[in-house]
């Protein structure tokens, strides 16, 4: 368990870390190195360069801009979970980060660094498909914006070029009339989510369901958004019953196989129940808003 | 005489410098220059090996060597067997490294020595390594079965003993019975996991052909004495230490993994330091596991629910080699029958070899196994009997009249007739009801129904034969010039605080502060003569051997004492750290006690001139005295010719939520009885970390071996060990019987936490589950994919 031989580099601007990947066949950006760093040592990843951003400044902090979370790419979980402004402006964030691994690896873990690590399992990608961010990324050709629904690929694999380096995450602040809700089941407090699921439900003034979005991770090859539960939801009253039928909808998104840890006919009563779950609360908290 | 320390919460000696992080591991052992070595380990479960090529290592700029079995010489050869007995019928060690063919994944193949453990594992890639894979059976019920893959190409089954013991008439029993209830339980295979990996470093002094090896080792003279003999080295030229340990549960006692004989051969050949630490991986793939069993079970009674008879016959996994022969299954077929009288018994096991890692004793060691076929099946019997599971229980739970309780013809590993010497099983009963408040749980269970909550109660009691011989030993030696005590022990302590209790022994005899009194332990220079730590036997052994050269230590003093100051013994008194003439303002501290003691021929400073020639003392005194030993020391081993057996019983309360199949503890219970407590505060650290660990193995730890025998979860990413948020609060209550069979009249403790609780938290959800007509929970660890089928099967059953 020691990584192989690499370079090292410290670049202080995005330019220069830009152009340090250009120089390389293969490198990798550390960010917060929680999934790097073990990678590295278990020689699953061998890049023959690795670029270290804490010395970029202009890619801390994160900040309200408008109606808008801007992320920046070195941005610790922790630092965005205890952030006040962030917290009023979209409170499903810090409930979310409370699921991510444990607050010593929050405390160095990046909120980019894991929505690029693209873990199918990690909750943070679920939760941006769920708000519908999206994220700047710059390569030798200059920047693009990459929408959240656009991202992701498949487990560890998203539409990032193997050159770029996104500088930063934007993630919408909660719309009015919505409530919000994640959860998930985990074996241990802290682990990657066997299934998470994450509810914003937003109420006409009426109290009638205006718009769902709903997203898991931990149930296929990628986060996804549950859209055949969404659909269920939308222009009715939120009975009980249209939310147990929404959760049965959502398990048509499991396609995750059996593996060592569970099955996939298991998986689904997960979904199911934490879909129910997620959105009997996200309701209320929409309710409480009105 | 100063206030007794037996018995106190004393703070525990070493915590200051461990919390701190100046403990010194091996790792921290300081050796410039050293190189580091790493294996090649089997990628294949069994395997022909056609053809190892390192060449290309070899030439590896910053490798100094590389070896294979043919490089080794002598050490060639299977490494001991280490518990002979009649029943084993095939007994199989493994070789240093793998000669021709490889059984299971890990198995030292190669061993590659460079200037870091980075160039180290960069040159171990480049050996090239041929396998041919052989057809495997992993599962024990499988490997068990006629037409299996021998792992052994030499054998033609996989049996590596039979043994059956029989106390009572059973078959009798069973044929008078007015019920039987039969069932069949298994426990999945489960590994240590220390948070200190092994680890061994070792020196190689050619001028005074001296070795030094530091190792993990939980039993640091057993390796010096078996070292010296497979290095052919004198016992005075060869020092084992065992430094700070990072916990061992019994993976860091075998003699020998392959790298505690590789790393010092190898320090010696290449005349430079070599060191070798395990990472993670390795310690899943290359370090004993335990606690594959499958048994079945059946219960003779009758309709009042008094057991007479048990008849139990199982499979025990010993993994690819068997170097504790059968020890494990012996010791659950000793642990069988728990704390109830059961008069008959017929117990039966085969142990069965697999291509997995090597089966050793893991803490509680078979016991958990034992335990929970037993209380499983109590519990099955008490439903099918319509009889209240702590009722069934109270009826046959031994009486605290009836010690010493025997079971003629049941023996404990050490070949001696099982016999319980005390304890009030009844009491320990009652206790934790009270604590459960049986009442208030039944109105909150019901509480909880009504909001489509379940809560489940589960008990289990358990059993352990603790304080294993055949000896250890212990020299107390009072300092000359500062008047403190030096307690040396053959013992070694990975964390489990040895060097308070032993120094609260030592100063209750000799009238010393605690901070008087050093402990030393795990060093082969401290002391040389001993087993080791395991099977829950330091405090009993180690401790009643302190005790005793404690007692002639004490007799030493006051003896030299009243000598000195001419007084008879019986008007001294030793207390503080000096001996008083009693009424009388006449004292000696133990520091010139000690310098008299030990006349000398020239005295190193003015207090020590008394004794020597150029002294005013009386002439008497510079002489040593016939039959007299200089100094105030001593000596003493303890020998235990009986065994104490430390017992009790837990209980928890848990709530399942059905849909998401998890479970949450509401209140975890344990009264246990180890004898006289020497630290309660120790003893309830041991308490809660054996049950955490033992939550583990309930619910969490569950090595997944795949169809080829690869461990698919070998990481601590998938090897679910509880975090502190998984372990809830636990309830302990301390219920003391002394135990005759030891001086102090103490029992081990350091097993005991993690014996019932499987069977605990089994009884538990399944009590939890009966509304849903959900069976019977009989496989551990549970899993909520088990608690998901479980409840599947009886919502498909109530559908249909
Ligand atoms: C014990 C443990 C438990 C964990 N549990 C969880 C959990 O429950 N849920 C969860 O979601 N995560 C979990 N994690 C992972 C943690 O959240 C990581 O912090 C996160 O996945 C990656 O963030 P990082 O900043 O550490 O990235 P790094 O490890 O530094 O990088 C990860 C990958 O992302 C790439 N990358 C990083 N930054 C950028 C960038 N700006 N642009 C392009 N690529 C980039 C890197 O090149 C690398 O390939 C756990 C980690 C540990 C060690």
């Amino acid at each position: 368990m020691k990584p192989p031989l690499f370079d090292y580099l410290a670049p202080v601007s995005v330019e220069e870390a830009i152009a340090a990947r250009a120089r390389y066949q293969s490198s990798a950006l550390l960010a917060g190195g929680q999934s790097l760093i073990p990678a590295l040592n278990f020689r699953i990843s061998h890049p023959e360069a690795v670029i270290d951003l804490k010395g970029i400044e202009s890619l801390r902090g994160v900040e309200l801009q408008g109606s808008e979370i801007v992320i920046g790419a070195m941005a610790r979980h922790r630092e965005v979970e205890l952030d006040e402004a962030i917290f009023k402006a979209n409170p499903l964030i810090r409930e979310t980060l409370g699921h991510v691994a444990h607050i010593v690896i929050r405390n160095r873990g990046t909120v980019v660094g894991s929505l690029a690590h693209g873990d199918a399992a990690a909750e943070m990608p679920a939760l941006f498909l769920a708000t519908g961010g999206s994220v700047t990324a710059r390569g030798p050709g200059g920047s693009r914006e990459i929408a959240a629904g656009e991202l992701y690929r498949f487990h560890l694999t998203t539409s990032l070029e193997p050159d770029e380096l996104v500088t930063e995450a934007r993630i919408p602040a909660l719309p009015a009339r919505t409530g919000w809700s994640f959860q998930e089941f985990a074996r241990r407090r802290g682990d990657y989510a066997l299934a998470g699921v994450c509810a914003l439900i937003t109420l006409e003034a009426s109290g009638a369901c205006q718009g769902a979005r709903l997203s898991a991770c931990g149930i296929a090859s990628t986060p996804v958004r549950l859209v055949k539960a969404e659909e269920v939801l939308t222009g009715t009253s939120l009975e009980t019953e249209t939310v147990n039928e929404a959760g049965r909808a959502a398990c048509a998104h499991v396609t995750a196989p059996d593996d060592n840890q569970t099955t996939s006919a298991f998986r689904k009563q997960l979904v199911q129940t934490l879909v129910t779950r997620t959105i009997t609360r996200a309701l209320a908290r929409a309710r409480a808003r009105l | 005489m100063s206030t007794q320390r037996f018995g106190e919460r004393v703070p525990r000696l070493n915590d200051a410098k461990l919390l701190r992080g100046q403990g010194c591991y091996v790792d921290d052992v300081p050796l410039p220059g050293a190189y580091h070595a790493v294996f090649l380990r089997s990628p294949f479960a069994r395997a022909r090996i056609l053809s190892i090529d390192a060449s290309a290592a070899r030439e590896h700029p910053s490798v100094a060597a590389v070896y294979t079995c043919d490089d080794l010489g002598p050490l060639d050869q299977p490494l001991p067997m280490l518990s002979p007995h009649p029943a084993i019928i095939a007994a199989r060690t493994q070789r240093p490294l793998a000669r021709d063919e490889v059984f299971h994944v890990g198995q030292t193949v190669a061993m590659v020595i460079a200037v870091d453990r980075y160039t180290a594992e960069d040159a171990l890639r480049l050996i090239d390594a041929d396998y041919e894979p052989l057809p495997v059976t992993v599962d024990l019920a499988s490997a068990a079965a006629p037409g299996a893959h021998p792992v052994h190409p030499d054998l033609t089954d996989n049996i590596v003993g039979h043994f059956a013991q029989r106390s009572g008439d059973p078959d009798g029993a069973f044929a008078k019975a007015e019920h039987v209830t039969s069932l069949r339980v298994r426990m999945d295979r489960s590994t240590a996991a220390p948070i200190e990996t092994r680890a061994i470093a070792a020196r190689w002094e050619a001028a005074t052909g001296e070795l030094t090896v530091w190792d993990t080792t939980q039993a640091p003279i057993s390796i010096r004495d078996g070292l010296a003999s497979i290095l052919g080295l004198e016992e005075n030229k060869l020092r084992v230490i065992a430094p700070d340990v990072g916990g061992g549960f019994g993976q860091k006692v075998m003699l020998f993994y392959p790298e505690e004989i590789l790393v010092p051969w190898a320090a010696m050949r290449l005349a430079r330091p070599v060191k070798y630490v395990e990472d993670r991986t390795e310690n899943f793939i290359g370090s004993s596991q335990e606690r594959t069993q499958i048994h079945e079970i059946q219960l003779a009674a009758t309709k009042d629910g008094t057991v007479i008879g048990l008849k139990d016959s199982f499979l025990h996994d010993s993994g690819a080699f068997a170097p504790y022969g059968i020890e494990v299954p012996r010791v659950s077929a000793s642990a069988i029958a728990g704390p109830y009288r059961i008069p008959n018994v017929d117990v039966e096991f085969k142990a069965i070899y697999t291509p997995t890692v090597p089966v050793t004793p893991f803490r509680g060691s078979g016991r958990p196994h034992a335990c929970f076929a037993l209380e499983r099946a109590m519990d099955q019997l008490a439903d099918e009997l319509g009889l209240d599971r702590f009722e069934l229980r109270r009826r046959n739970l031994i009486g605290p009249d009836e010690f010493p309780y025997v079971r003629e013809g049941l023996k404990y590993v050490d070949d001696g007739t099982i016999t319980y010497d005390s304890g009030q099983y009844p009491k320990a009963l009652a206790m934790i009801e009270e604590a459960i408040d049986l009442e208030r749980f039944r109105r909150e269970k019901d509480a909880a129904a009504k909001e489509g909550r379940y809560l489940g109660l589960g008990l289990a009691f358990y059993m352990e034969c603790t304080g294993l011989g055949p000896y250890d030993g212990c020299r107390i030696r009072v300092h000359p010039a500062t008047g403190k005590v030096s307690v040396n022990t053959g013992l070694a302590s990975q964390g489990q605080g040895h060097e308070t209790v032993f120094a609260q022994i030592a100063a209750d005899r000799l009238g010393v502060p605690i901070e008087d009194v050093i402990v030393a332990q795990g060093d082969t220079a401290a002391f040389d003569r001993g087993g080791g730590s395991h099977s829950s036997r330091s405090a009993v052994v180690g401790g009643n051997a302190v005790h005793k050269a404690a007692v002639r230590v004490r007799a030493q003093i006051l003896e030299t004492a009243a000598r000195l100051m001419a007084v008879p013994e019986e008007s001294l008194e030793l207390a503080d750290g000096r001996v008083t003439v009693k009424g009388a303002n006449r004292f000696m501290t133990l520091a010139e006690i000690a310098i008299a003691a030990n006349p000398l021929s020239s005295p190193f400073d003015r207090p020590a001139e008394v004794v020597s020639q150029y002294g005013t003392a009386g002439q008497e005194l510079v002489t040593v005295g016939e039959g007299r030993a200089p100094g105030i020391e001593a000596s003493a081993y303890y020998s235990p010719s009986a065994s104490p057996w430390a017992y009790g019983v837990h209980a928890a309360i848990v709530e399942v939520d059905p849909d998401l199949c998890s479970i949450a503890f509401k209140r975890y219970l344990s009264v246990h009885d180890c004898g006289k407590m020497i630290n309660p505060t120790i003893v309830e650290g041991q308490m809660i970390g054996g049950i955490a660990q033992g939550i583990g193995g309930a619910f969490y730890e569950r090595l997944d071996y795949d169809e080829d025998g690869i461990i698919t979860n070998a990481s601590f990413m998938e090897f679910l060990m509880p975090y502190a948020t998984e372990v809830p609060k636990i309830e302990i209550m301390h219920l003391e019987t002394p135990s005759p069979a030891n001086p102090l009249g103490i029992k081990g403790a350091g097993e005991a936490g993690t014996i019932a609780v499987p069977a605990v938290v089994a009884s538990a959800v399944e009590d939890a589950l009966k509304p849903l007509g959900v069976g019977r929970f009989h496989h551990a660890p549970l899993s909520p994919n088990m608690i998901f089928e479980a409840i599947t099967r009886a919502r498909a059953k109530a559908g249909g």
